[in-house]
């Protein structure tokens, strides 16, 4: 197929995986912060999340192909580039380029074992069995998702590299977000500053919202 | 002013090259970059060495001949500046510059600083052109072309083809050459009717030249000497996404 051989086609596929993967961390963001709605917020709607039964799983399974092109590709365009560039400068200097963008196959593949590590930690609960949500029922049998989240966070590291992973997440969208629009089309010079300067803001906000969960718990600002 | 030279010197395809350091005594501020080189080359000469290769033509900053790598900026990074046209007076006596040869698998070096640039040629043939019978002179604005689309395909057209774009990119894409000759050609009546096919043709051919692939660094725009627009890939993509559909 043209599309998965052709240099646009392949940035094409980069850019609306980026794109959806991009609106995930944005929802997720929102159900997250029904945590700041005490243990009611949250369960109920970890509750209601998995009353959606089958659904759950055919996002599940949009959300690891939308994974598994974003990174194949990725990884396939990133080895071709430097093949292509056998040969570097003995004195280089960058004026458009930035550190993020410069930086995008690493804060990726740093964002994949994030990914991971975060599954096994809330998902699969196999890091942390004694805070499992799945064994600890809130007062009317609900898994306990809030005591999980703030036991959870109560330890340092865990605060830590979650914090760390959030930076990384920022980093990546600072380049990625004006780099999907340029890629769909929709951005010319007059655009474009102001994208990369809203892109960066969004990138912002989110690293905001994020690290807020894990840092009011571990300040005991949210408690149980 | 007195200024340490570091070039790439080469002896051909097959031969590995080094950085080799040359001393330019006595330049005048008001010399061009290449007036330096041919008088650091004079004197080469008269020592019996070889002196050093470069591509140039013009010398008036228009026909893209003219492709180094100076202090690690293409055509040393004056604003839309070719090499030809950048003048001793930017340094400063004492500096030492580096000069380097485009670098890139598509651009092999066939001497120094002299690179064959025939990629570029490969990828026109894919589909830079309109093929029409264009039959004898018509007359004026017998074709009707709005204003702001004339502008925009004079602008794409201001490309001179000197590959700065493909040399300052992070991963050797020609993407802002491709899309140059896509957006001049699209936004023009006789090119649009080969549109879709162009932009196919043209992009396919990028990764059979062994150029990489655009990820948006920008850092193309930033090295073009004639100020190429990064719009011109957003339009570049918009045409192939309209192909795709097409």
């Amino acid at each position: 197929m043209q599309l998965t051989e052709n240099s646009v086609g392949r940035k094409l596929l980069m850019a609306v995986t980026g794109a959806l993967l991009l609106g995930f961390v944005i929802v997720h963001l929102l159900g997250n912060s029904s945590v700041f709605l005490g243990p009611d917020g949250i369960n109920s709607y970890a509750e209601n999340l998995h009353n959606l039964g089958p659904i759950v799983w055919v996002f599940r399974l949009v959300m690891l192909g939308l994974i598994v092109v974003h990174i194949w590709f990725g990884v396939s365009l990133t080895l071709e580039n430097s093949a292509a560039t056998p040969i570097g400068y003995a004195s280089q200097e960058y004026r458009r380029a930035t550190f993020s963008s410069r930086t995008m196959i690493y804060t990726g593949l740093a964002l994949l074992a994030f990914i991971i590590y975060h599954l096994l930690h809330f998902t699969v609960q196999i890091t942390d069995v004694e805070f499992a949500a799945r064994q600890n029922m809130d007062a009317i049998n609900r898994p306990d998702v809030f005591g999980m989240v703030v036991n959870g966070f109560k330890q340092t590291f865990t605060t830590v590299l979650y914090v760390v992973a959030m930076i990384v997440l920022f980093l990546h969208l600072s380049h990625g977000v004006q780099s999907i629009l340029q890629t769909v089309g929709l951005s010319n010079d007059k655009s474009l500053p102001v994208v990369t300067l809203a892109g960066k803001g969004l990138a912002f906000v989110l690293l905001l919202g994020y690290i807020s969960i894990p840092i009011l718990i571990i300040a005991g600002i949210v408690k149980i | 002013m007195n200024l340490t030279l570091n070039v790439w010197r080469q002896n051909g395809a097959g031969d590995k090259g080094r950085m080799e350091q040359y001393q330019a005594k006595n330049v005048s501020p008001d010399s061009s970059f290449l007036e330096m080189l041919d008088e650091v080359n004079e004197e080469l000469i008269r020592e019996g060495k070889e002196p050093i290769a470069f591509d140039h033509d013009c010398r008036e900053g228009i026909c893209g001949m003219c492709s180094q790598v100076i202090n690690g900026k293409p055509h040393g990074g004056q604003d839309r500046t070719t090499v030809c046209q950048l003048h001793m007076r930017s340094f400063k006596d004492g500096d030492a510059i580096f000069i380097e040869p485009w670098r890139a698998k598509a651009f092999p070096v066939l001497r120094d600083l002299a690179v064959d640039r025939n990629a570029l040629d490969r990828i026109m043939e894919a589909g830079g052109y309109t093929s029409c019978h264009t039959g004898g002179v018509a007359d004026g604005n017998a074709l009707l072309i709005g204003k702001p689309e004339a502008d925009y395909a004079m602008d794409a057209a201001e490309c001179i083809g000197c590959g700065a774009c493909v040399a300052g990119c992070l991963n050797s894409s020609a993407m802002l050459f491709t899309s140059a000759k896509v957006a001049q050609l699209a936004t023009l009546p006789q090119g649009k009717v080969e549109a879709a096919k162009r932009v196919k043709s043209m992009t396919a051919e990028l990764k059979a030249q062994g150029f990489g692939n655009c990820t948006n660094h920008y850092e193309c725009q930033a090295s073009c000497p004639k100020g190429i627009d990064v719009k011109f890939i957003a339009t570049l993509n918009r045409e192939y996404i309209k192909a795709l559909v097409k």
